[in-house]
């Protein structure tokens, strides 16, 4: 339901899609766009702000086309992005294994798999350049897992039907990103890109409506400074840890995509958030962020739980042993529910299905918040060599955190908040509403509409950074006059007094409660009434909830020390102000979605079968927020998706 | 409130904790007690509970570096009780926990110490001069786009698979931290044995390893005298034999400079 103040724009959102049938429009659009004169480049200045997989890849790219880059990240060195924690793989429509895989079949997998959420020009050009990146990261020296003629090797992910993802052990994530990352190294060498790690972006800055500049912290010293340029790209990641736990990095933030989502740029469908079915249990109040075990696991373990409510009480107590639940007494759930898929349906169902386990009184471990992913049948069928060979690392990992076997014993797992679909709004042209700012990777919203497929995460980030940006930023440029702006501008001047406004704020608050109290708070009430299922009235309650959370930290938090040193705690409270007002958005767009779809699950919207039911009457569009002060109800901009090449239909995994 | 285990018992622990406030002032060991600690919290947990302990008493926290809390990131870099990464081989801080130590047990927390890792701020250290090695060659010249197909250059997979194991290299420092002499040569060489042993890498090779043991010297890590305690601490076991193989790489190189 749209709450009654909010504004609905009358204004079409353009995207900027190019004429054309599908297949031609990125070719076209790349003859079509305007270039830069090589000589004229280096005229040219481009802020790119995280050097994750999306922003290292656009960096280096921008250098070696002639552009003066500088690139910025909060860690303190770009190797350490989000980014390289990704395990599982990157998709790629090479077809190398010749099992009917093409640019058309990654395209609709993708689109389907989106639940129909995603724009399809989009889409199609990722796994168009899809087959690029491969071969781009192999000429960086991106050691892909490969078979013993010496091609490379790959595997099926996520359930889909075709072998088309690329590997690197359990460690793709990271190999790709110190590919992205050699690749900005070269530059920054020869002085084309100024890197500026632990630095954070805190504002961006426009000038006559155009973004010229951001306003950062050194994060070693506390010096407040603007960087002045062209055009600013953010590649700044996720917001999944407005939930407290995820399985995101500790510092993964909202902040910057944020404050320029205040300064105009559009927030789009921000409650559609992707839950990992397979990951470890929180064990108590102390945890600080959750482990994802690799979805490949679920092509061997199967997934149960007891089927009454005692055993699953008697297990929790620790009075029997897992090994004493009869066979006839274990609820193989996803088996039973969907017998096509098993335990390889997506990933939204898997983990709504191991939530109503749990809601219904049968999770196992002392919280009673998980459940079992068990191999015992896999070691009895294929040996523990071949499982070990398979999953070796993941079981290692696993025991090294719980402290249990999992060749002895089943695993415990439970979803966790692993990824948000949701991000500033871009057109074609990966560029917001506000013009000469750009956004790539996780922090746009653009290609995997209400839920993402394993594997493509990567795929997005490098195809942005590597294919996409280094065309249409030219197109932008070339448009654009030379002429630099000083950082002594009263627009610089004026935001930079905001940061530090605001950084003094905090300060001065002195209150009672930590940054982290008030985060942890936040995030049991998105996960309570913003997670896994959603409903009118929770979602309403949520919304107080988070505005009265909101009042109590600006009255209340407690943050030690000053601005002028390396101050973690201050760090953590520009962010966390962030989130709690991001947070109040992703509830307003869940309540006005009144539909489910992909990881957007509203009760009150299901199948008879208790599957998602989607409205593509009503709601096949992108909701583009607007943002009109903190507390104030945000304008929503529709952005309506046209299909012409998929039919749409509802998902079935029976 | 243990994960599986009803019976796990909190514990009682002194932390001796090097504060020190920025890169010139000094530092020193303060105690703490950390009360409570569950065996099932990571080591950085425990420090979580402490720091926000600190901050209710409008104290300081304790400054420390990590970010994926997964071992994979490298971000984390604590010397407990005397070792890189703590007691448990092959782990990184972050993925240590507490129930390797035992209740009433006093736990030395330090920085990397290395006069090339000068300390920003109490366990903070600086470890940018990693990154200006990798400037210096850690990478293959190639440009974005006009690349031909990937499965053009075939690579057998027992080579694939060795460069796999030298590129897993997460840049934490725990080499440097182990050595005596504060020897990046099992970082350096990491790097440079991936990129020797593929032949994409292989073009550059003479000119990558020269300048990356220049960048490697200018930064005044120390010598290496095949002590061996780099690779017995690292946590993701980069192997020794990457040190030999830059030894080899740099020889050929001089013999045959292209540095000239
Ligand atoms: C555990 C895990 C496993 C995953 N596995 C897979 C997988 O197998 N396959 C797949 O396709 N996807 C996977 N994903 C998803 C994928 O890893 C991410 O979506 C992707 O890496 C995001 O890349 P990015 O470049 O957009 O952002 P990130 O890698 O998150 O980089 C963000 C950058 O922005 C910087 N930054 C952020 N805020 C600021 C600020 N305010 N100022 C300055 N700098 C800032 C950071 O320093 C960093 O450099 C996984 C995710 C997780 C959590
Ligand atoms: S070689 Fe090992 S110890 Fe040294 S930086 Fe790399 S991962 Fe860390
Ligand atoms: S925090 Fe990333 S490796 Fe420890």
């Amino acid at each position: 339901m749209i709450l009654e103040d909010t504004q609905i724009s009358a204004a079409t959102l353009d995207s900027k899609i190019p004429e054309g049938s599908l297949a031609e429009k990125w070719d076209k659009h790349k003859f079509n766009v305007k270039l830069v004169n090589p000589a004229n480049k280096r005229k040219y200045d481009i802020i790119v702000v995280g050097t994750g997989l999306a922003g290292a890849s656009a960096a280096a790219t921008f250098g070696e086309l002639g552009y003066n880059v500088k690139a910025f990240c909060f860690q303190d060195s770009p190797r350490r992005a989000h980014s390289i924690a990704a395990q599982g793989g990157i998709n790629a429509a090479k077809n190398y294994q010749n099992d009917g895989d093409s640019i058309f079949r990654l395209f609709y997998d993708t689109i389907k798999g989106g639940d129909y959420r995603a724009r399809e020009a989009n889409v199609y050009r990722l796994a168009q350049v899809s087959v690029n990146i491969i071969d781009q990261c192999v000429a960086q020296g991106v050691p892909f897992a490969r078979e013993y003629g010496g091609l490379l090797a790959n595997r099926s992910f996520g359930g889909a039907q075709v072998s088309r993802t690329f590997y690197a052990r359990g460690q793709t994530g990271q190999q790709l990103l110190l590919g992205a990352y050699s690749a900005l190294n070269r530059q920054i060498a020869y002085g084309k890109v100024k890197m500026y790690p632990r630095t954070e972006m805190l504002d961006l800055v426009l000038v006559d409506g155009k973004a010229r500049g951001i306003v950062v912290r050194n994060l070693v010293t506390g010096k407040v400074e603007s960087h002045s340029a062209h055009a600013v790209v953010l590649a700044t990641g996720g917001y999944g840890n407005v939930f407290f736990l995820s399985t995101n990095a500790m510092g993964s933030n909202a902040t910057a995509a944020w404050r320029a989502h205040r300064k105009g740029a559009y927030f789009a469908n921000p409650c559609f958030t992707q839950i990992h079915p397979t990951c470890i249990p929180v064990t108590g109040t102390h945890q600080s962020k959750l482990t994802l075990m690799s979805e490949s696991l679920r092509n061997d373990g199967r997934v149960w739980v007891p089927k009454t409510r005692e055993i699953a009480e008697r297990l929790r107590k620790g009075e029997i042993a897992v090994a004493d639940v009869a066979e006839a007494d274990r609820d193989y759930f996803l088996e039973r529910k969907y017998p096509a898929f098993g335990n390889l349906v997506p990933r939204d169902v898997a983990s709504r299905n191991a939530k109503q386990a749990c809601d219904d009184g049968r999770g196992v471990g002392t919280s009673g918040l998980a459940v079992y992913l068990d191999f015992a049948d896999a070691i009895k069928r294929d040996g523990q060599a071949a499982i070990a060979a398979k999953y070796g690392n993941l079981f290692e990992m696993y025991q090294k955190i719980t402290d249990e076997n999992p060749y002895e014993r089943p695993m415990r797992i439970y979803p966790a908040v692993h990824y948000t679909m949701g991000g500033l709004w871009v057109d074609y042209n990966l560029m917001t509403n506000v013009p000469g700012l750009y956004a790539a990777g996780e922090c746009n919203f653009s290609d995997h509409g209400a839920n993402r497929l394993g594997a493509s995460a990567l795929m997005q980030g490098l195809a942005d950074g590597y294919f996409v940006l280094p065309y249409t930023i030219g197109d932008y440029l070339a448009k654009t006059p030379y002429d630099k702006i000083s950082t002594e501008h009263p627009a610089f001047k004026e935001a930079e007094n905001n940061v530090k406004a605001l950084t003094d704020k905090l300060l001065s608050i002195n209150g009672t409660r930590t940054v982290d109290d008030f985060h942890k708070a936040l995030g049991s009430i998105m996960w309570e009434y913003c997670g896994m299922a959603r409903n009118a009235e929770g979602l309403k309650f949520a919304k107080q909830e988070i505005r009265k959370l909101r009042d109590e930290f600006w009255q209340d938090v407690k943050v030690t020390g000053l601005n002028e040193e390396l101050n973690q705690t201050l760090e953590k409270a520009h962010r966390v102000a962030d989130f709690l007002e991001l947070g109040e958005l992703m509830v307003d767009d869940a309540l006005h979605r009144e539909e489910s779809c992909g990881g957007h699950f509203r009760e009150e919207y299901q199948t008879p079968e208790n599957e998602a039911l989607r409205d593509d009457e009503n709601f096949a569009y992108v909701a583009a927020w607007e943002y009109t002060g903190a507390g104030n109800q945000p304008v929503l901009h529709k952005e309506e998706l046209k299909f012409e090449n998929v039919k749409l239909t509802q998902r079935s995994y029976k | 409130m243990a994960g599986n285990n009803p019976n796990a018992k909190p514990m009682n622990l002194t932390l001796r904790v090097w504060r020190q406030k920025n890169r010139t002032s000094p530092g020193q060991l303060v105690d703490y007690k950390a009360n409570g600690i569950s065996p099932d919290m990571s080591f950085l947990e425990m420090l979580d509970v402490v720091n926000e302990d600190l901050l209710r008493a409008g104290q300081d926290p304790i400054a420390f570096d990590h970010d994926c809390r997964e071992g994979i990131c490298g971000m984390c870099s604590l010397y407990i009780n005397g070792r890189a990464h703590g007691p448990e081989r092959g782990t990184t801080t972050c993925q240590l926990h507490m129930r390797h130590f035992s209740d009433g047990d006093t736990i030395t927390i330090e920085p990397w110490r290395a006069a090339a890792f000068p300390v920003h701020k109490d366990l903070v250290v600086d470890r940018s001069a990693f990154d200006r090695i990798q400037q210096a060659g850690g990478y293959i010249s190639v440009n974005t786009g006009g690349i031909p197909d990937a499965n053009v250059i075939p690579i057998p997979k027992t080579v694939a698979d060795k460069a796999f194991d030298a590129a897993t290299c997460i840049g934490c420092g725990a080499c440097v931290a182990a050595c005596k002499n504060a020897s990046a040569m099992l970082f350096v060489s990491a790097k440079v044995s991936q990129l020797a042993m593929l032949p994409q890498g292989k073009t550059e090779r003479k000119t990558r390893v020269e300048n990356m043991v220049a960048q490697m010297d200018l930064e005044g890590f120390g010598a290496c005298t095949n002590t061996g305690a780099c690779a017995a601490e690292c946590p993701v076991g980069i192997s020794l034999e990457n040190i030999n193989m830059l030894r080899r790489e740099f020889i050929s190189a001089k013999a045959s400079s292209e540095n000239v």
